[in-house]
């Protein structure tokens, strides 16, 4: 965990005020300990990605939410996907052959 | 492989800057990595055209690329993607994934419509096939199976720990923490391996390996081309007129170097052994190339000397570079 001057000094480009703006608006989530912010990996890479969005792609502030919005379903459902996909790994050999026969058969029905 | 930049962002040779900007950035819309995860197309293309915006979009580096001063293999900027941590998870044990954290953003559902043909190639890619859908479906089990899994993560180190080594306590996304020891050396993109560090088989207790692909961040003054570091310093005119002993920095700290006296700016010294040390290896040099500086505010003593010395001593640093416009 890092407080919010380490990210800030990590993200390049990005200023304290814009951080507390992102958190405000939910963007980021930081977790709060006494009063104060603590920001993890995935919430550092998530301020760059929100930088890169705004300022390196020029989208404006109203579009990045939906942006994030969008994206943050599209890594759902990979997740989702990668569980079952792993539930099917962890399946007897029997199992996972009738499921890659039935795979191929959808593929093939496209 | 030197490509033509400008060509890679499909503008001309006298696009103006603000076309260059347009230019990228339509481009990055398009395959930015983080909005089309698993797309290793996308993310091949966008280290190509940023790599080359890298460049164009400097006005310096560009008239330095225009000149041919600097090739087209700009340097990459590594930092931490978001599909890495947003994907972060199934490989290492389903509990603390980072995507969840997000995952009710905005209110959107998890809206479950996904049917297999969308997801199809993910499926290729988890069932370790060559990636060509169904019929690369063979090695179902390429993960988990046998004594424990292998996990793979992914961490950025700085370039000065990268070339000289150092031991890092790092917590991964999934919350696991390692100790990784750097080797001296280290290249960007490299895979370390930490046996017995990746997942334990719940039947048979043996755990697998870890592997950790490492990008190494750029360095504001420091380069490195193998074994070999790079750097430039700046001298006063007094020093590289007079020569000096100055201090100048290695990646393993500050060392003294002697200008010679009458020195110009592009005059390279080399500080034999100075470079990088991989164990078992002969150890780079590092290359300290100068540039001198003028005063920021030069006063009028200093210009009146020095243009009173010119017309005395005039000379012509531009021979043979005239008329070549």
């Amino acid at each position: 965990m890092i407080t919010a001057v380490q990210l800030v000094e990590r993200v390049h480009g990005l200023s304290m005020e814009q951080l507390e703006v992102w958190v405000a608006a939910d963007w980021v989530r930081p977790e709060h300990h006494q009063g104060a912010w603590y920001f993890t990996e995935l919430d550092v890479a998530r301020a760059s990605l929100i930088r890169e969005i705004r300022d390196d792609l020029a989208v404006d502030e109203e579009t990045v939410p939906v942006i994030l919005s969008l994206l943050d379903q599209l890594y759902a459902a990979r997740h989702e996907t990668r569980a079952l996909a792993e539930a099917i790994n962890q399946q007897p050999e029997s199992v996972r052959d009738s499921v890659r026969a039935c795979l191929q058969r959808l593929y093939e029905e496209e | 492989m030197s490509e033509d930049l400008y060509a890679i962002l499909g503008v001309s040779r006298s696009a103006s800057d603000d076309d260059i900007r347009k230019a990228y950035r339509k481009l990055a819309k398009e395959c930015h990595p983080d909005l089309h995860p698993g797309d290793k197309k996308a993310e091949e293309k966008f280290k190509r055209i940023s790599a080359a915006y890298d460049i164009l979009g400097d006005p310096d580096k560009r008239k330095r690329y225009d000149r041919g001063e600097i090739d087209s293999r700009g340097e990459e900027t590594p930092h931490a993607r978001y599909q890495h941590y947003a994907d972060a998870g199934a490989g290492a044990g389903m509990g603390g994934f980072g995507g969840r954290k997000y995952a009710n953003f905005g209110g959107g559902g998890m809206g479950g419509g996904a049917g297999f043909e969308d997801i199809s190639d993910l499926f290729a890619d988890l069932f370790g096939g060559g990636g060509a859908r169904a019929g690369g479906m063979g090695g179902m089990g390429g993960m988990g199976a046998g004594g424990g899994g292998d996990v793979r993560y992914r961490m950025t180190v700085g370039f000065t720990e990268a070339a000289a080594g150092a031991r890092k306590r790092v917590t991964m996304p999934d919350g696991k923490t390692l100790n990784i020891s750097v080797p001296a050396g280290l290249r960007d993109g490299q895979t370390l391996r930490l046996k017995g560090q990746g997942e334990q088989d719940p039947r048979t207790g043996q755990a697998g390996d870890a592997y950790v692909e490492v990008s190494v961040e750029s360095h504001p003054h420091f380069t490195r081309d193998g074994d070999d570091v790079y750097v430039t310093v700046s001298v006063t005119p007094g020093e590289a007129l007079g020569g000096a002993r100055i201090s100048v920095p290695t990646v393993t700290g500050d060392v003294s170097l002697t200008v010679p006296k009458g020195s110009n700016t592009g005059r390279r010294l080399r500080l034999k052994g100075k470079g990088i040390q991989r164990p078992g290896a002969r150890a780079g040099n590092q290359y300290v190339t100068l540039q001198v500086v003028l005063p920021d505010e030069p006063d009028e003593a200093l210009v009146n000397c020095v243009t009173e010395w010119e017309k005395k001593h005039p000379y012509n640093p531009r021979r043979g570079t005239e008329g070549r416009s």
